[in-house]
């Protein structure tokens, strides 16, 4: 295939009183208020949403931020597997395992760090989970924060959302 | 010299051997829980079924012995058919708490689970009988009376290794399940071996209980330094921090086994470590650089030699540095600085516990390769103690974290009139409270060399991980301190010193690290 040559049309030349730009602010100006009105006469079809009051709906397997699950009495159902931190490929997930005092859970997450400026949204986590114990259902996105720091989600953080 | 077949391959093997050893040896992996190498053979828990040629049922590998024209097979749908009917009534009972198993991992249900199982289970999980979980049976061990498969393997080393005898089966059928005698805790020291030859989760260690997952940690070859015994060990650690120690076998020292307190040395390399060089200045401690400290504790040490003379000078070696320590630290004293003030001492604070089997009573793993590379012992620190008691030593270079069986209290007075104690050491202690300098040493697990045990067996143990914060591995130590001090050494590392031992030491004489390998040699 030889490489062959389009002709592209140039933009044509302004006249005077186009050059002068004050007509076409006026019209430009004229488009915008047009918006405003319609409007504000017909508020249903604004297209943008006031995030973060007003929500998007998301898709039902969208991978917002984590949540850790908990049981009947409000402990963490998580048991310290460290399934999810072998499964994460980001390596965000930092897990202690301590010795539960209810002897029937025996293995609790003393802590339970996600942090969330390294995490990739990529769900194995919750694949790898035998317990069903984290998810990531909230349908949020990371939220902003002003240090590094505050992004490294703890246990409560988790148990909380 | 008994001929047989296994899965069609011809192998000869001596007159007595068993299936399951012969089929090791054409490198046919026959599944198998109750049988270990250095128990008895029990033959109870039926996983190592093969079909034999004429035999009208399947036999137990573990526990037939070959006879000369034996055709065996592993890879029928009979036998498979079988282990996987095994392993299903193993599992009927069994909990399947993986998720919370120190044993997951490296646990041989879930190993034969996914090679010879993969069955779906036919039973009610509503009708698994229950036992009791997470007992503290004594010693480093947990009890999980459910996770038991019975395979009688740490009844069989209570009886036949420790002959304590405190494990054994109550009650029958499925109630069946192991424990001790009602208060009567495990009580010898050897009590961690029970969770290596656990087959599965059902003893695990008290001291690793929830540390760390198997999977995250590697190993590397090293030795014990809890004794002079010199157990072989695999280390296991996890970027630079150790988890345990498992005995590494070795049948001319220690077989398969190690004793508890060997195991627990371990803590000792990650806990109150020294991290970075520093000098004690009235009393306080200036963190230092290696660049400026080296030639300054190097300077000083002469400049003490040639004032007051090298008898003024004096050198305590460790025995828990290796051979090439010592033997640089020897020529260290005797070439360079001239001394005749050099000592060691095997004793240590509350040593000489010992038993027959693998503690011994000199708490140092390296004694006898400080006695052999010509280092005195005993009475020679006794009266280089005195010495410095007296105040006849000006300069003094400290090997190790003790001096000896010293107390706290009694090395700050004697180090105290001393006006320069130049340390190196892994661990804070009574010499790093009282030293001037203190020059922070790689400790075992951080670097490699060779310890020579009480038997006059020289091992190696290897580097696993780079040292700690600003450690030093102590044979750039003393190439530094000694090339200083006007030695011209060209030593990199530890090999290239021991090359140096095997050509002038006459008990290492013709060793080389080929040739003590793996399993140590013996000194001539």
């Amino acid at each position: 295939m030889t490489i062959g040559i389009k002709k592209v049309a140039r933009p044509r030349e302004m006249s005077f009183p186009e050059s002068l730009y004050l007509v076409e602010i006026v019209k430009g100006l004229g488009v915008t208020m047009g918006h405003m009105l319609s409007n504000i006469v017909r508020q249903e079809g604004i297209k943008t949403i006031e995030y973060p009051e007003v929500r998007r709906e998301m898709p039902p397997r969208f991978r917002g931020c984590h949540r850790l699950m908990k049981r009947e009495d409000g402990s963490p159902r998580c048991v310290a597997c460290y399934c999810c931190a072998t499964a994460c490929p980001a390596k965000c997930i930092t897990i202690v395992a301590g010795e539960s005092p209810d002897p029937g859970v025996e293995k609790y997450p003393v802590r339970f760090d996600i942090d969330m400026l390294r995490c990739v949204f990529c769900g194995m986590c919750v694949e790898a989970c035998p317990c069903d114990a984290i998810r990531m259902d909230t349908g949020w996105f990371t939220p902003p924060d002003d240090t590094r720091e505050k992004l490294i989600f703890t246990i409560d953080t988790l148990l909380e959302k | 010299m008994p001929t047989l077949t296994i899965n069609g391959m011809n192998v000869d093997v001596p007159q007595g051997t068993t299936i399951l050893n012969a089929a090791k040896e054409v490198g046919v992996e026959i599944p198998h829980y109750c049988y270990h190498p250095k128990l008895s053979i029990a033959g109870n828990c039926r996983m190592c079924l093969v079909e034999i040629e004429k035999f009208p049922k399947l036999q137990t590998a573990c526990s037939t012995v070959v006879n000369d024209g034996m055709v065996v097979r592993t890879d029928t749908d009979k036998v498979r058919k079988a282990v996987t009917g095994v392993l299903e009534l193993m599992l009927i009972h069994h909990p399947i708490d993986c998720p919370i198993c120190d044993q997951a991992g490296e646990c041989g249900l879930q190993n034969y689970y996914m090679k010879f199982g993969l069955h779906r289970s036919r039973y009610a999980l509503e009708e698994k009988v229950h036992k009791k979980k997470v007992q503290d049976i004594g010693g480093q061990i947990v009890l999980d009376a459910e996770r038991c498969i019975l395979c009688s393997r740490c009844v069989r080393f209570l009886t036949e290794v420790t002959g304590t005898q405190e494990l054994n089966f109550f009650s029958r059928g499925d109630h069946s399940e192991i424990s001790i005698f009602p208060g009567k805790p495990l009580s010898n020291n050897y009590t961690g071996n029970l969770a290596d030859i656990c087959p599965v989760g059902a003893l695990t260690s008290k001291d690793f209980r929830f540390k760390c997952r198997v999977w995250f940690l590697k190993a590397f070859d090293s030795i014990c330094t809890g004794c002079s015994k010199g157990c072989n060990v695999d280390a296991h650690h996890k970027g630079d921090i150790l988890y345990r120690l498992k005995p590494r076998w070795n049948d001319a020292v220690n077989q398969a086994w190690m004793c508890d307190f060997g195991r627990l040395t371990y803590k000792a390399m990650n806990e109150a470590r020294l991290l970075t060089p520093f000098m004690r200045e009235e009393g306080a401690r200036k963190v230092a650089a290696w660049g400026s400290l080296l030639p300054d504790v190097a300077f000083r040490l002469k400049a003490a030699a040639e004032k007051g003379g090298p008898d003024r000078v004096a050198v305590i070696a460790s025995p828990q540095s290796s051979n090439e320590e010592l033997f640089l630290l020897r020529r260290l004293a005797t070439e360079l600085l001239g001394t005749k003030n050099l000592a060691f001492t095997h004793r240590v604070a509350g040593d000489g516990f010992a038993d027959d089997f693998l503690i011994r009573a000199d708490k140092n793993p390296n004694s006898r390769g400080a006695q052999l590379l010509g280092i005195p012992d005993g009475e020679a620190f006794d009266a280089l103690v005195s010495k410095i008691a007296a105040g006849g030593i000006d300069a003094l270079l400290v090997f190790g974290n003790v001096l000896g069986p010293l107390s706290e209290e009694e090395t700050a007075a004697l180090l105290s009139d001393v006006p320069l104690v130049v340390q190196v050491g892994t661990n804070e202690g009574p010499v790093s409270k009282a030293a001037t300098a203190v020059l922070p040493s790689a400790s075992v697990a951080e670097r490699g060399g060779t310890f020579t045990n009480h038997a006059g067996r020289v091992q190696r143990f290897r580097f696993g991980f780079p040292p700690r914060g600003k450690a030093k591995n102590p044979v750039e130590i003393l190439v530094a301190l000694g090339n200083r001090l006007g030695a011209g050494w060209t030593f990199a590392g530890e090999a290239s010193v021991f090359k140096a031992i095997a050509g002038t030491e006459p008990p290492f004489s013709g060793m080389s690290y080929d040739s003590i390998g793996m399993f140590g040699q013996e000194i001539k």
